[in-house]
């Protein structure tokens, strides 16, 4: 019986599979099943109390769709063109926020003393980030009594400027800017500042040397060796900034505005949320999830085609 | 002669520039780490007055009279501590059990041969690019229709399963050394034996970058946690303070008393293990 077991326990087939089991167990439970129930889901009407009606390609059709009134050509869901636009424009600031993370990973680089404190005040963002960051910062916004207000007032009185700083959160025209601004604060000194960290301590010594003695200043140096080097992070920051961009939102929509002021803030991602769980429309909510995968998929090799070319290894 | 003052030419260039760019450094860290302090100061000034002082314009940034009993206020306006050792339960439990079974699979990925092998590893990197709003509304409907609302098992159990920490570690485990696996297979080790006594120890920092970022995965959920749990005595930290947020929507001191009390337990566990999160990072992309 022991001879049988121990032949098990080293039979790499079997043991390949029952070291697999756990992991994929819950793999196709928690993500390989829900995937194709969900596909599924796109097609039906379901709010869970009825029993779910198979409509076809009604939801994508809703969705996505035109139809024409009286002549003139109207969006089947207007609000969902208005909350892609706002998904699309909330990625504004991703390259603010990499060429920042850059320069920051720069400063740091250069073996300063306290380096390490620096370091930890500028990740403290990422690590407090949730839901106490996003109250806190809804004070900040605040535009009778917030600190960003009180800070530009006092400025704007002191270069003698008469106007008035804008009401952020509650001006249609300012929530996504303050957002945005916000979402550089936060992110700015955080994993894309560490990865730029790791890739630039990589770069060999060597290079900048050499070009030294060719007679390049800094300047040269960086667009000469630097950027091309420290290529394959920028390319993996960038893609995994616009993957996360479209997929975002949801906690800032939440709790700060309520996707208000008029639907100024919300993104696809608080749209499937208000489908799926507010309004229980489950069909519906699970079309615009695999229309969010599939824009994915498709800039992601898009960036994969154009952005392998600029990369050098 | 000319290639010795030319070198030195060089190096009295470069120390110049040197200097200046590490002057221009520190001036721009301190800005920067100054706006990254500035709201969290903001957020300790406010936590510390008077209701009624809130309402000044402009603010003042040393609160007068200093109202310590914000904090004792906030901490019995909602149920703080049972939100912290529900976050703790569950951010522990999702972390052991992710970081066990990616190992596990991450091991036989790497190491063992079996049939499918290959094809099954590319299912698991295919579903990663995969938003979670996809997933998650069937994992909502599965969860209601098994009666898991409001229990510790849904909001443990689907994130216990990562196709990235498989990745990640089957990545680390293929960059150890063959000959170690091999010797202790010729001592006769079972193929568990194997893993367990001999990768897992080696792969100490790897394990420890994917429970890292595992638990802050775990303790920064929110959108799970908001659609599965609507009992209070099992809310996480989020949801309990966007509850919180609610109840109280203008009581900005009690607010920031409360956020204090949820922000500081997490940035003093943070500046004390810094170099382990930063240095994890970096060693996970390095390997990466």
């Amino acid at each position: 019986m022991k001879k049988f077991f121990e032949k098990v326990a080293s039979n790499e087939t079997v043991a390949g599979y029952v070291f697999l089991l756990p992991n994929f167990i819950g793999f196709l439970a928690f993500t390989l099943i829900p995937v194709f129930a969900s596909l599924g889901l796109s097609f039906v009407d379901w709010d869970l109390f009825s029993p779910p009606k198979f409509v076809g390609f009604a939801n994508f059709v809703n969705l996505l769709g035109f139809h024409r009134d009286a002549g003139a050509l109207i969006a089947n869901d207007p609000n969902f063109w208005n909350y892609l636009y706002n998904t699309v424009y909330m990625m504004l600031g991703i390259p603010f926020c990499i060429a920042g993370s850059l320069i920051l990973a720069l400063a740091i680089n250069q073996k300063l003393k306290g380096i390490v404190f620096f370091r930890t005040v500028l990740f403290l963002p990422t690590v407090c980030s949730g839901v106490a960051l996003l109250i806190l910062w809804k004070w900040v916004y605040n535009p009778d009594y917030g600190m960003l207000n009180a800070v530009l007032t006092k400025l704007f009185s002191v270069m003698h400027l008469a106007i008035r700083p804008p009401e952020w959160l509650l001006d249609p025209r300012w929530a996504k800017p303050a957002l945005i601004i916000m979402g550089i604060w936060g992110a700015v000194g955080g994993t894309s500042m560490i990865l730029y960290l790791a890739a630039l301590q990589g770069v060999p010594r060597e290079l900048y040397e050499a070009a030294e003695i060719d007679g390049a200043n800094n300047w040269r140096k960086f667009w000469a060796v630097t950027v091309p080097f420290i290529s394959p992070t920028t390319f993996f920051v960038t893609i995994t900034s616009i993957i996360g961009g479209f997929q975002g939102g949801f906690m800032a929509a939440y709790i700060m505005t309520n996707g208000g002021p008029a639907g100024s803030t919300t993104t696809l991602d608080f749209y499937i949320y208000q489908n799926a769980y507010t309004w229980f429309k489950m069909g519906y909510a699970a079309s615009i999830s695999w229309f969010l995968f599939l824009v994915i998929f498709i800039v992601t090799l898009i960036n994969w085609r154009f952005g392998g070319k600029l990369v050098h290894y | 002669m000319n290639t010795i003052s030319s070198n030195k030419k060089i190096k009295t260039k470069s120390n110049k520039q040197t200097v200046l760019s590490k002057a221009i450094s520190y001036i721009l860290l301190s800005l920067v780490g100054f706006t990254m302090l500035i709201p969290l100061l903001f957020m300790l000034s406010t936590s510390l007055k008077d209701p009624s002082s809130v309402l000044e314009f402009p603010p003042r940034w040393i609160p007068n009279p200093i109202r310590w009993d914000n904090y004792p206020a906030a901490w019995h306006a909602v149920p703080i501590w049972t939100y912290y050792m529900n976050s703790i339960f569950v951010a522990v439990c999702v972390t052991l059990g992710q970081v066990f079974t990616s190992a596990l699979s991450a091991y036989a990925f790497a190491r063992l041969q079996f049939p499918g092998r290959d094809k099954l590893f590319f299912g698991y990197l295919a579903t990663m690019m995969i938003p979670g709003s996809v997933t998650m509304i069937p994992v909502f409907i599965l969860c209601k229709m098994l009666g898991l609302v409001d229990t510790y098992w849904a909001l443990i159990l689907p994130g216990m399963f990562s196709a990235m920490g498989t990745f990640l570690l089957r990545q680390f485990f293929m960059s150890l050394p063959r000959e170690l696996e091999d010797a202790a297979k010729i001592d006769g080790c079972t193929l568990f034996g194997i893993f367990w006594r001999v990768v897992l120890p080696l792969s100490k920092p790897a394990l420890a970058t994917l429970a890292t970022f595992t638990f802050m995965g775990s303790w920064g959920s929110f959108l799970w946690p908001l659609v599965i749990i609507n009992d209070e005595a099992l809310k996480t930290l989020p949801i309990g303070l966007a509850g919180f947020l609610g109840m109280h929507s203008s009581d900005w001191t009690l607010l920031m008393a409360g956020t204090v009390l949820a922000l500081v337990p997490v940035i003093v566990v943070f500046v004390f293990n810094q170099r382990f999160f930063v240095e994890g990072l970096q060693m996970g992309a390095v390997k990466g």
